[in-house]
């Protein structure tokens, strides 16, 4: 693909570029899972809201047995995981509308990816430890 | 409108708060001494301002986002509609998020 001015000539024209996947490489995806998502967390909303007053002025052993249920901690990780994946895409919406430099706009994205996976991870592992009792 | 950009500022913010759940989170499996920093954190008067203004932050976010979900269907796009979307986002994140602090004053000061 040529730059805009450059001298190299692409065969290619500017819609066989953009077609089918285009300019952002995969389409409308993220369109749609940042949708997804955030009607997954309005769903989770008063569950969510619902465990965390339960969990309230508790200590850490009430907090433990009480995030440690099945059904509350099913609650807590399908919110973790609509939650990460919603903020990843929202972020990678944010820096692809200020960053315009192409190296740091890539580095910003896997940076972006990075830690919503990582906090994401974390998450997942503190609540299956509630869970299994170790 | 300024809410659209407030829309994506709560956005960044939850995103940051989201390390304060994840402490909580791997504090409650870890032990009684990692749960009560939190707690001293979570309690002390920076700590509730965060844990307030990251409520706030939420419920905004929320009722913006649905405000979103509605135009993503096709409706709400009058003028007047518009308005009124956008200011039942705006009081609706204040009041709801007030309310929740009352509520978990109600129950936290109980326990």
């Amino acid at each position: 693909m040529s730059l805009p001015g450059s001298p190299i000539k692409s065969m290619r024209t500017p819609l066989a570029r953009v077609r089918s996947l285009g300019a952002s490489h995969s389409g409308t995806s993220d369109f749609w899972r940042q949708r997804l998502t955030a009607v997954a967390m309005v769903l989770l909303m008063v569950p969510v809201i619902v465990v965390v007053m339960m969990l309230l002025g508790r200590n850490q052993a009430g907090a433990a047995q009480i995030l440690g249920s099945a059904p509350i901690a099913i609650i807590m990780l399908l919110f973790i995981i609509a939650s990460c994946w919603h903020m990843k895409i929202g972020m990678q919406v944010v820096i692809e509308d200020y960053i315009h430099g192409e190296k740091l706009k890539l580095a910003s994205i896997m940076a972006n990816n990075f830690f919503c996976i990582a906090v994401a991870l974390a998450s997942i592992y503190a609540i299956l430890k509630l869970s299994s009792g170790v | 409108m300024a809410l659209s950009i407030i829309h994506r500022v709560t956005g960044i913010a939850l995103y940051v708060g989201t390390l304060l759940l994840a402490w909580w989170l791997i504090a409650a499996a870890t032990g009684p001494a990692a749960y009560a920093n939190v707690q001293a954190f979570t309690t002390s008067f920076i700590g509730r301002l965060i844990v307030f203004g990251y409520t706030w932050a939420l419920m905004h976010h929320l009722l913006s986002g649905l405000r979103h979900l509605v135009w993503d269907l096709g409706y709400g796009f009058k003028a007047n509609e518009r308005e009124a979307l956008t200011w039942g986002a705006a009081i609706g994140g204040i009041s709801l998020t007030v309310l929740l602090w009352i509520v978990a004053y109600m129950i936290g000061g109980g326990r």
